[in-house]
């Protein structure tokens, strides 16, 4: 279902409009939000926040402002963001910086995460360190151009078509 | 730029990942709509990082998704409650004050059942202990006049006293006879006497001694004297020594020597 489909039904928000919602979207948020909480239940919390969050806003969310995606994907960031804020994750901050998405798939405590895993394990360890990096910055963590340069010490210049690349190589994986 | 170019240098990317500014991301909007290339690339590129991120991601429980669901789909009661509001309101203060009439109405009959039932309850241990306590008094004053009856018989100064001691059989036995010289009736206290056994009773017998000849004079019957213990037997005229044997029921034609419980001479 395309973004055009999926709206219209959406903006209903009846029964029908969140299932759809949450079969296409909780999962990936889900994804993001754990790669920056690394608690589970904590990050249960955010997903929930997170579609309260949605789920009020849908009115005011319109196709000017970006993809859909896109749209709730920063509101699944921000709400993230803000707890670990809120919350002083002082002792985690050391393993934010240090922990990537591809750890997740590591972890050896997420055992019931590897059902969903099988085969996708071999293809995003097949990415390069760098654009594990990269796209862990840039799309999990929601770093700016300047701030992923910095951290990776990479030319800003440069940061843009080496993510390019990179998401190139996932797609070439994914064969999307 | 063209096309091309503009999706070779990353620009969609970062569209998709939400890091643009606003202008740039007008820009890529712009071009978007006059370009279906950049459209399937957006889309692409939103597939792969949303397949991405889903493959990565842990389990979510049912909890979650339960509580989202209800917290989501329960509509908001302050929107429903506008139009209707004071009439909601007032037909709830009504509802309520009903169900606090109706649980009133209800406690009032409960307590009313229950204290009626209490007082019931009471009453009837009342007249159960007024009842035990009149037969006390019953059974006390029964008592009292056999004591009474049995002091007279003790006190009679025509009496005379004659102990009867224990014998092999029971040395510890002891048992009394008042003989009243007046009108020679015969009273029997069996007070120190061990209980009969079953099918067993006492039989006194009056003695001469010179032969020796035992006359009965009674059977100490368990049921006659049952509280005092007091016995009164046949009169006599003449008897030398008193004794007392155990018989069977019914008693015997002549003492049976070997249970011979207690003698006393006159």
């Amino acid at each position: 279902m395309t973004q055009e489909e999926l709206l219209p039904q959406i903006y209903k928000k009846d029964d029908k409009a969140f299932t759809l919602l949450y079969d296409m979207y909780a999962k990936s948020l889900f994804g993001v939000i754990f790669n920056l909480i690394r608690d589970k239940e904590e990050a249960e919390d955010v997903l929930q926040d997170t579609f309260v969050k949605i789920w009020k806003n849908i009115d005011s969310y319109n196709e000017s402002k970006g993809r859909f995606f896109t749209w709730i994907l920063n509101i699944a960031r921000n709400t993230a963001i803000d707890k670990l804020r809120s919350k002083n994750f002082n002792n985690n901050q050391k393993n934010l910086s240090a922990d990537n998405f591809v750890h997740i798939l590591d972890d050896p405590s997420k055992i019931n995460n590897k059902i969903d895993t099988i085969g996708i394990e071999e293809f995003v360890k097949k990415l390069k360190p760098k654009c594990i990096q990269l796209i862990d910055l840039l799309f999990f963590k929601g770093y700016t151009q300047q701030e992923a340069s910095d951290a990776l010490e990479i030319p800003l210049g440069t940061v843009k078509t080496q993510n390019r690349n990179c998401i190139n190589e996932l797609r070439n994986l994914l064969r999307v | 730029m063209n096309s091309r170019e503009y999706i070779e240098s990353g620009i969609l990317e970062l569209y998709v990942f939400g890091k643009l500014s606003e202008s740039e991301m007008e820009e890529v909007q712009q071009m978007a709509a006059d370009n279906p290339a950049i459209r399937t690339e957006i889309a692409a590129i939103e597939k792969a990082v949303v397949n991405l991120s889903y493959s990565v991601s842990p389990t979510i429980s049912s909890e979650t998704y339960d509580k989202i669901r209800a917290e989501l789909l329960t509509e908001d009661p302050k929107v429903i409650a506008m139009k209707s509001k004071t009439n909601w309101a007032q037909y709830l203060g009504w509802a309520a004050s009903f169900v606090i009439l109706l649980g009133a109405a209800f406690m009032y009959l409960h307590m009313n059942d229950t204290m009626n039932e209490k007082i019931n309850l009471e009453l009837d241990k009342s007249k159960s202990e007024y009842d035990k306590m009149q037969k006390t008094i019953v059974t006390l004053e029964d008592k009292n006049k056999a004591s009474e009856k049995v002091l007279n018989i003790i006190r009679d100064k025509n009496n005379m006293v004659v102990t009867l001691a224990g014998q092999a059989v029971a040395p510890s036995a002891v048992a009394k006879v008042y003989w009243n010289k007046a009108n020679n009736a015969v009273y029997i206290d069996a007070e120190g006497l061990p209980e009969a056994p079953e099918g067993m009773v006492y039989q006194v017998w009056a003695l001469k001694l010179d032969p020796l000849t035992p006359i009965s004079i009674g059977l100490l019957d368990k049921a006659s004297a049952a509280t005092t213990k007091m016995y009164k037997v046949d009169n006599t005229a003449e008897a030398e020594a008193f004794g007392i044997t155990l018989e069977p029921e019914g008693g015997s034609a002549t003492p049976t020597m070997e249970q011979l419980y207690t003698l006393g001479k006159v």
